[in-house]
C-alpha cells in the first residue's frame, strides 16, 4: 500500500507533532508549564473535556449493547460493533488523558490498593477500570473472527450475559457518578449547574449522547466507507433520541423550577449566555427538528440533529467543569494552547485507531467487509484515518 | 482528646513570626520575598494578611469531617485522632480533587514540579503527637495563636466573647462551619473580608455528607439493578427461545435456540 499525502493526513501529522511537543512540556517541565491550571482552578480542560465529555461520548457502547442484547432489539444489531469499538477506544483514550492530567500518573495503580470507599473518584476510577475490561472482552470477538479462532469466540459467548449485565451496571454507576463528583461543591459551582440531581443528569445525558453519537458515527462511517445506511436503524435511533431528550429536558426544567431559578435563568448574565447556548443546542434545536417525521426519516437531518445534541451536551459538561466555577474563583480560565494540543492529539488518536480497526477487523459485519477493502474507494479510503467518529 | 488552634485576630500584631516558624518546621524557604507574599501557596502554608490596620491569619481549618479526606480516591489525606488533617505523599496520585472540594481553598499544588505534591498546613502532627504545641502557636509573642484541647479552646473563646463583647463580632468562626473545624477564629471584623468563605454560604453540614448521601446508596443499588437488568435480559431472550421452540415443533428437525444470541 502506497502512502499518499492527503489533506486529512497532513492535519493528522501536524496535530500529532504539536501534541508530542506538548507531551514533552508536560512530562519534562510540569503541569504548570503546560497548562493554565492554578491553585484556584485545579481542574481544567483535560478534566472538563477529556474526562467528563470523553466518557459521555463513549456511552454509545453501553446504550447499544443494552438495546440489542438486553432488550433484544435485533434491528439495531448492525450498529453494536461500531458502538462497542467506539466505547472501547473512548475508554482507553480516557485513561491516556488521565495519564496527562494526573500529577503523579506513575502511581495510578495506587487506585487498586489504597481504596477509599467514601470517594466518588474512587468509585468512578474503579468502574472505569472494570468496564474497560468488559469492553475489551466485548471487542475481542472481532479479533477472533478475523483470525478464525472459533473456540475462544464460544467461550466469550458463554459469558456474554455476565458481560452485558455487568457492563450496563458499571456504566450506570460511573456515568452518574461523574456527576456526583460535583455534589461536594455546592458553594463553588454556580447554581445553574450545581444540583442535587447531578447524577441523574449525567446518566440521562450519557444515554442521549450515546444515541446521538451512534447516529453521527453510522452516518459518518457510511460517508467514509461508501456503505449503505440502514434507514430503519437510524429511524429507530432518532425516535429513541427524541424520547431521551424530552426526559432530559423535563428533568432539567423540574430541577430549575423546584430550586426557584426560572427567573434567574432568563435574566441575562455571563452564566446565562452559556446556559442558553447549552439549552439551545441540547434541547431546542434537536427536539424541534426531531418532532417532524420528515426529519426522522432523513439521514442528513438526523445527522444534523445528532451533532447539535452532542455539541450541546459537550457545552453542558464544559459549563459544569469550567464556566460554572469562574464567578466563585473570580477570574476566567482559558486553556493554554498546549492543553488544547494534547486534547486534540488524543482525539486524533481515536479517529486513527477507529480507522485502523475498521479497516482490519469485521466491525461492519460480513456484508460490508468487501466494500471496505475494495480499492475503488481510493479517494475516500485515503481519508478514513481522520474522517471517522472515533472518539 | 482532640487538639485545636484558637486564633484571636484582636491580639495579633502582624509580626509574621508564625509564618517563619511554619516555614522552618516544614523546611520551606522563608525570606523577605516570601514574607511579602500575601497569598498561601505550595511554599507558604500560612499567611498573615492585613486590611484596615487589622490582621488575619489564614491556614488549614482541619475540619472535623474534612472534605479533602473524603474525596481522595486513595486516602492520601486523613484526619488523625489528635486533630490534624495529614497528607501521605506516597499514596497521592495527583488528581487534585481535594483542591476542588475544599471550601477553604487550602490544599495547594506544586505546579512547577515534575513529581508534584499537594501542600497545606498539616498542624505539625509530629509535635502534636509528642504533646508539643504547633510551631506557629509556640512562637506567637502575644498569644494570638493558641494551641490546646479543642473543648478547652471552645470554652475559652466563649469566655473571651462574654468578657469583652465590644472587642469582637459575636461569633466563633469554625465552631459550626461545615460541621465544625479544629481552628477557631475570633475577630473584630468579618472574616469574609479576608478571604474566608461566608458561613451562610458553606453552611453547617459536613461536606462529606453531600457525596455520602449518594455513595451510601450504592451497596443497595448494585444488587437491585443487577437483578432488574438480569430480569430484562431473561425475559427478552426467553420470548425468543419460546418462539424458536414453537417454530421447531412445527417444522421438526429445524434447529432452534441457536439464533438467540444473534452473533
Amino acid at each position: 500500500m502506497k502512502f499518499k499525502l492527503t489533506l486529512w493526513r497532513v492535519i493528522f501529522i501536524v496535530i500529532m507533532a504539536l501534541g508530542l511537543y506538548s507531551s514533552f512540556v508536560r512530562y519534562f517541565r510540569g503541569l504548570g508549564a503546560v497548562s493554565n491550571m492554578t491553585d484556584q482552578f485545579p481542574w481544567g480542560l483535560w478534566i472538563g473535556f477529556d474526562c467528563l465529555c470523553g466518557v459521555m461520548l463513549a456511552a454509545g457502547g453501553f446504550c447499544m449493547v443494552g438495546a440489542v442484547y438486553l432488550f433484544n432489539v435485533q434491528r439495531l444489531h448492525a450498529v453494536v460493533r461500531p458502538a462497542v469499538l467506539t466505547a472501547f477506544l473512548g475508554y482507553l483514550l480516557f485513561i491516556v488523558g488521565l495519564l496527562f492530567d494526573l500529577g503523579r500518573p506513575w502511581f495510578i495503580w495506587h487506585q487498586m490498593i489504597y481504596m477509599n470507599f467514601h470517594s466518588v473518584m474512587f468509585e468512578v476510577g474503579f468502574c472505569v477500570m472494570t468496564y474497560t475490561t468488559v469492553l475489551f472482552f466485548e471487542f475481542l470477538p472481532n479479533v477472533f473472527e478475523k483470525l478464525n479462532w472459533t473456540t475462544p469466540i464460544k467461550w466469550i459467548h458463554k459469558i456474554y450475559p455476565v458481560l452485558i449485565v455487568g457492563g450496563i451496571l458499571l456504566s450506570t454507576l460511573h456515568q452518574s457518578s461523574l456527576g456526583s463528583l460535583y455534589l461536594i461543591m455546592p458553594s463553588k459551582l454556580h447554581p445553574f449547574w450545581y444540583s442535587p440531581a447531578l447524577p441523574f443528569f449525567f446518566f440521562g445525558s450519557a444515554v442521549a449522547v450515546g444515541l446521538a453519537m451512534t447516529i453521527f458515527e453510522s452516518t459518518q462511517s457510511a460517508k467514509a466507507f461508501g456503505r449503505q445506511l440502514e434507514l430503519p436503524v437510524l429511524v429507530t435511533l432518532g425516535g429513541a433520541l427524541l424520547v431521551a431528550l424530552w426526559i432530559n429536558a423535563l428533568l432539567r426544567f423540574q430541577d430549575y423550577f423546584h430550586r426557584g431559578l426560572l427567573r434567574q435563568i432568563v435574566t441575562p448574565s455571563y452564566e446565562a449566555y452559556f446556559l442558553w447556548l447549552e439549552l439551545t443546542l441540547t434541547f431546542v434545536i434537536p427536539i424541534s427538528m426531531l418532532s417532524f417525521k420528515k426529519v426522522r426519516v432523513s439521514p442528513q437531518l438526523l445527522y444534523l440533529a445528532s451533532i447539535s445534541t452532542v455539541l450541546g451536551f459537550i457545552t453542558n459538561r464544559l459549563n459544569i467543569a469550567l464556566i460554572g466555577f469562574e464567578t466563585f474563583v473570580g477570574h476566567h480560565y482559558v486553556p493554554k494552547w498546549t492543553e488544547f494540543s494534547i486534547t486534540l492529539m488524543i482525539i486524533a488518536m481515536g479517529f486513527a485507531l477507529f480507522g485502523v480497526a475498521v479497516r482490519y477487523l469485521p466491525i461492519f459485519g460480513e456484508e460490508e467487509k468487501h466494500t471496505v477493502v475494495q480499492p475503488r474507494l481510493s479517494p475516500a479510503a485515503a481519508t478514513p484515518v481522520l474522517s471517522h467518529a472515533g472518539d | 482528646m482532640s487538639k485545636a488552634i484558637l486564633y484571636d485576630a484582636t491580639m495579633c500584631i502582624g509580626c509574621k513570626q508564625c509564618e517563619g516558624a511554619c516555614a522552618q518546621q516544614n523546611k520551606l524557604p522563608y525570606d523577605d520575598t516570601v514574607a511579602a507574599e500575601s497569598v498561601q501557596s505550595a511554599h507558604k502554608y500560612t499567611v498573615v494578611v492585613s486590611k484596615n490596620d487589622k490582621f488575619m491569619r489564614r491556614l488549614c481549618m482541619h475540619c472535623e469531617k474534612p472534605a479533602c479526606a473524603s474525596v481522595c480516591p486513595v486516602g492520601a489525606l486523613h484526619k488523625t485522632k489528635e486533630g490534624p488533617v495529614v497528607y501521605d505523599v506516597w499514596k497521592c496520585i495527583g488528581c487534585r480533587y481535594c483542591m476542588v472540594a475544599c471550601v477553604f481553598g487550602q490544599p495547594k499544588y506544586e505546579w512547577q514540579a515534575l513529581n508534584p505534591r499537594v501542600r497545606k498546613c498539616i498542624m505539625c502532627p509530629d509535635r502534636v503527637t509528642a504533646g508539643k504545641p504547633t510551631a506557629c502557636a509556640e512562637i506567637c509573642p502575644t498569644g494570638a495563636t493558641k494551641f490546646g484541647e479543642r473543648d478547652d479552646l471552645i470554652s475559652e473563646a466563649k469566655d473571651r466573647l462574654r468578657q469583652n463583647p465590644s472587642n469582637y463580632l459575636p461569633r466563633i468562626y469554625g465552631l459550626n462551619e461545615v460541621g465544625g473545624t479544629s481552628v477557631f477564629i475570633l475577630a473584630a471584623a468579618n472574616v469574609e473580608e479576608y478571604g474566608y468563605p461566608a458561613s451562610a454560604k458553606i453552611g453547617d453540614t459536613p461536606m462529606p455528607e453531600y457525596t455520602g448521601r449518594v455513595m451510601e446508596r450504592i451497596p443497595d443499588f448494585v444488587p437491585v439493578w443487577t437483578l432488574v437488568l438480569g430480569g430484562i435480559y431473561w425475559v427478552s431472550h426467553r420470548r425468543d427461545e419460546v418462539a424458536a421452540a414453537e417454530a421447531a415443533e412445527k417444522n421438526e428437525g429445524l434447529k432452534g435456540p441457536e439464533t438467540r444470541n444473534g452473533q
